[in-house]
């Protein structure tokens, strides 16, 4: 994390500090993590912050945990080059990065409402391909329909 | 091959390896021949949208190579109404049959029940999705007349939108190097990812809502009904039913090879004045649904297909 990151937020004893977001996208990654609702992580943002990798930046501290990969590669759709450090006890005690896979298992219904994936009893997993990588495109592996970024955040499992 | 859900499942040269079989079906689809190669095969026909075409088209064509049909016959009467999963419908097959052919009102059904089972799925239809079985005795009839797949200028038009038909046609034509052009309402233009896709294959495509003015340049006119099982509210169907009609006079500036096609069932966007002409090949087309599948179907459970002498 950078030294201009690091002043604005108050230093952690442990958990994760993701870095590298992209500007203003801090709240879709914590709807991807499904942070949004959680009333008892405390989370701490620097939104807009200078950066000279991406010009503008967002900077999070979830406190107390420790995001495991799996859910980090979440990340991957919205914040490709984040870079992740695991905090134990002030220290960095593990760096991660996210990787964007080929799919994405169970982690959205598709958003297509005539998807036979909505239908909540069918048992087979809900499977989002990463049809191309720049541009970005996400689509249903079942019906084909593409599927935005804040598609994938509605519709989290 | 291990099922067919949508045209990229194929290779170009498995599409014509299977259109070449089914043209030396064709005395067997007549009945002239009987040539049993797939006795013993039983094939289970899962239509959970009205059919009959397609339905009656698979089940003719199990039946001229020897095999046997169950149908799964009125969703009303199956365990569907008991609530029964798709997944759960789909082991029973599994266990009672060879292969599969399936219908289905939602997309993605195909792909989600061939996950499901070891035996080969065939879509035959899923929603507002793909239907690769008619694009096979499409590109077969296209083939038949015009000699070729590959250059010709193709009229799709109607419902594009929602017609799954068009969706499997335009991707398998792009792929021969057809350029294409598209005729609808604004309302029911072509999905973008399938547009996306097209684009990405370098052919040449344009939408118009102009009919009228397209029919002396292209080779195919591909005509389909407006659905108005898709739509959400009558309101919405009514302002696009019958916008494009095609007539007999209609057709005087047509090139003389011009083939008129249709996946029917037809409303009134075909008037049965052009069916007497020469360009009208949809029940030629109808037909050779039969030699198409037949085709498709030793393919998928690996029987090959003998010289056939008449």
């Amino acid at each position: 994390m950078s030294e201009e990151g690091m002043r604005r937020v108050t230093a952690i004893q442990n958990g994760t500090i993701i870095d590298h977001v992209p500007a203003g996208s801090s709240l879709k990654v914590l709807g991807m993590l499904g942070l949004l609702d959680s009333r008892s992580t405390p989370i701490s943002l620097a939104m807009n912050v200078p950066s000279k990798k991406l010009d503008r930046k967002d900077v999070m501290k979830v406190e107390d945990r420790e995001l495991t990969q799996e859910e980090l590669d979440r990340l991957a759709i919205i914040a490709p080059n984040a870079s992740v450090s695991i905090i134990r006890d002030y220290r960095v005690a593990e760096k991660r990065s996210v990787v964007l896979g080929d799919e994405l298992l169970n982690v959205a219904r598709c958003s297509f409402s005539n998807c036979i994936m909505n239908n909540p009893r069918e048992p087979l997993p809900h499977r989002i391909l990463v049809h191309s990588r720049n541009p970005l495109e996400l689509r249903c592996a079942y019906c084909g329909k593409t599927q935005s970024v804040d598609d994938i955040v509605n519709h989290l499992i | 091959m291990s099922g067919l859900i949508t045209v990229d499942d194929l290779t170009n040269e498995e599409i014509l390896s299977i259109l070449d079989d089914a043209e030396r079906m064709l005395p067997i689809a007549r009945g002239e021949i009987h040539l049993p190669i797939l006795a013993g095969k039983v094939l289970a026909n899962l239509f959970f949208e009205p059919s009959t075409r397609t339905r009656m088209s698979f089940e003719t064509a199990m039946k001229r190579l020897g095999g046997s049909v169950l149908n799964l016959g009125d969703v009303s009467n199956s365990s569907v109404v008991k609530g029964e999963t798709l997944y759960d419908t789909m082991q029973m097959m599994d266990g009672y049959a060879d292969i599969a052919v399936i219908r289905h009102p939602r997309q993605g059904a195909a792909r989600y029940s061939s996950n499901a089972v070891k035996i080969p799925v065939i879509n035959a239809g899923d929603g507002a999705g793909h239907h690769p079985t008619q694009t096979l005795l499409d590109l077969f009839t296209i083939r038949s007349c015009h000699g070729t797949l590959e250059g010709l200028n193709v009229a799709l038009v109607g419902d594009l939108r929602y017609g799954r038909t068009v969706h499997s046609l335009s991707e398998a034509l792009a792929r021969f190097g057809c350029s294409l052009t598209f005729i609808s309402p604004t309302s029911l233009t072509m999905p973008r990812e399938i547009i996306s896709d097209l684009l990405n294959s370098g052919i040449s495509i344009e939408e118009t809502g102009d009919l009228h003015g397209s029919i002396e340049n292209v080779d195919v006119i591909y005509m389909t009904r407006i659905q108005k099982e898709r739509f959400p509210d009558d309101d919405e169907y009514h302002k696009v039913a019958g916008v494009f009609k095609l007539n007999r006079s209609d057709l005087s500036s047509a090139k003389k090879d011009m083939i008129i096609m249709h996946p029917l069932p037809r409303v009134d966007e075909i008037s049965p004045d052009v069916d007497s002409t020469i360009h009208a090949k949809y029940f030629e087309q109808a037909f050779y649904g039969v030699v198409a599948r037949m085709s498709l179907l030793c393919r998928l459970l690996g029987v090959s297909v003998p010289e056939v002498n008449q």
